[in-house]
């Protein structure tokens, strides 16, 4: 079965039809790479599939499970919302921390307020605290940060402040990791080592959806590759497909502007 | 008069100045917030109304808006007066919540929507958003326009005295009536003390917040 299934979504903005139907599915432990020139769409899917937007049309199921539903979704409950979301983590192009914590509460305040929902709450509290920090420090120290736990957001790096905003979406379980342009934002020297936690997350088989435009990097990791444009997937396959042999003249011409 | 029944007597005008401030503040603060949402509804009539109100207040003298509510009601309607500190007090809350409003307004939509959105995805519901990531921000932001409202509402409160209200210019003004005028610009002695000592506290609460960077 496969761990995500999107099927016919669509997306408006006003007069403007931003995503024309956009159906795909991946397995379990796969990263997909979504490419595509800017305004083809790609980053409005991510926030469908993360339910930052909510799609006009169309369905997303996890594991067979529906997620979201264009026709239900409003009748749903904050909190139904909100346990439907938490399938998805989602790493942000200008990494999104929280400027007035520190790196460990950045990655741990999600989970503390979770926890407070728990029955068990108020007779495990000092348990459950620990067991979140414990939780905390080693996702922290996998995404080699563990010498910044006390330093603030302002005190580090572009690469450094992505690579704590994995650590937080990782706090979260999620069953799939989406991120959008991760890198975009950093200078060319800081986005090796951004993408090189990205790799050992897949090695560690992690499904993952990268929106990217390192198609080096996406060439590389990737089981999937998926090309939009115009608001709708042009061409999609493995990237010795895709990326080396495209056959859709659009991607031909994106691929081009590429490599120049 | 000596120099120390001089300093008694405006000591005297100084703790109605001093009510005034503190009750004004205490009021308008939470009034300036409400008027901030009114401002920012998506419901239209709502916002043009409040909107209007808040460019009518701040856009005529603070002074004219005293006088209104202290003569308005008995010359409009033939009712009794308000008592005189309660009227200046009334028109400083209104006023200043209006100016309140806009700095809350600025504060809200310099927040980053990527905030609201990291929150979201986190699986945190709305009042945690708020509560736990936007609200120190929006109090960092807040900090230097208040303050300079904060001072600004200090030397303000002397046009009370268009009502005879007895705050401290009105003292020093009644002493020239005894013959002696250098009370009177004594006076900007209180108000600098006064100021000074805001001036250190948000100085303080920049410092605190300074630790980090939006």
């Amino acid at each position: 079965m496969p761990v995500l299934e999107v099927r016919d979504i669509h997306k408006r903005f006003g007069r403007t039809e931003v995503l024309k139907g956009i159906s795909f599915s991946m397995e379990q432990s796969q990263i997909l790479s979504i490419i595509g020139s800017s305004g083809s769409g790609k980053t409005t899917l991510l926030r469908c599939i993360t339910q930052l937007e909510q799609a006009d049309r169309g369905r997303i199921l996890v594991e067979g499970k529906p997620v979201f539903d264009a026709a239900e979704a409003p009748n749903l409950t904050k909190a139904e919302k909100r346990d439907r979301q938490l399938n998805f983590g989602l790493v942000f192009q200008s990494f999104n921390l929280f400027p007035q914590y520190n790196v460990l509460d950045n990655v741990t305040l999600a989970l503390r307020l979770q926890a407070k929902r728990r029955p068990d709450y108020a007779a495990k509290k000092a348990a459950i605290l620990q067991e979140i920090d414990a939780e905390a420090r080693s996702l922290i120290e996998s995404v080699g940060l563990s010498e910044k736990l006390k330093n603030y957001p302002c005190e580090l790096s572009g690469g450094q402040q992505q690579r704590v905003a994995i650590a937080r979406a990782l706090a979260m379980n999620p069953r799939i990791l989406c991120f959008d342009e991760p890198t975009s934002a950093l200078d060319p020297e800081l986005t090796g080592e951004v993408l090189a936690v990205i790799k050992a997350l897949g090695q560690r088989n992690m499904t993952m959806i990268i929106v990217t435009h390192e198609m080096a990097f996406a060439r590389e990791v990737s089981d999937q590759v998926l090309f939009m444009d115009s608001g709708v997937v042009c061409e999609q396959g493995p990237p010795d497909q895709v990326i080396d042999h495209p056959t859709h003249p659009r991607l031909r011409e994106f691929l081009r502007n590429f490599s120049k | 008069m000596s120099f120390w029944d001089v300093t008694l007597s405006l000591l005297d005008g100084l703790v109605t100045t001093g009510q005034l401030f503190a009750l004004t503040l205490l009021f308008a603060l939470p009034l300036g917030l409400l008027i901030c949402l009114g401002s920012m509804t998506r419901f239209t009539p709502l916002r043009w109304l409040v909107r209007t109100v808040v460019w009518i207040i701040r856009g005529s003298p603070l002074m004219l808006q005293i006088l209104i509510v202290f003569y308005g009601p008995g010359l409009l309607f033939g009712l009794k007066p308000l008592p005189r500190f309660t009227a200046a007090l009334i028109t400083f809350v209104i006023n200043y919540a209006c100016y309140f409003s806009e700095i809350y307004r600025g504060g809200i939509q310099s927040i980053p929507r990527g905030q609201y959105e990291a929150g979201q995805v986190l699986g945190m519901s709305r009042p945690q958003v708020f509560f736990r990531v936007v609200l120190l921000q929006l109090i960092k932001q807040i900090v230097p326009p208040m303050g300079n409202e904060l001072i600004t509402l200090v030397k303000d409160t002397a046009l009370a005295r268009v009502i005879s209200v007895y705050e401290i210019i009105w003292a020093g003004e009644t002493l020239i009536k005894k013959g002696l005028i250098w009370p009177l610009f004594y006076t900007a002695v209180f108000y600098l003390a006064f100021n000074g000592i805001l001036t250190l506290l948000l100085n303080w609460a920049e410092k605190k917040l300074s630790y980090f960077h939006s």
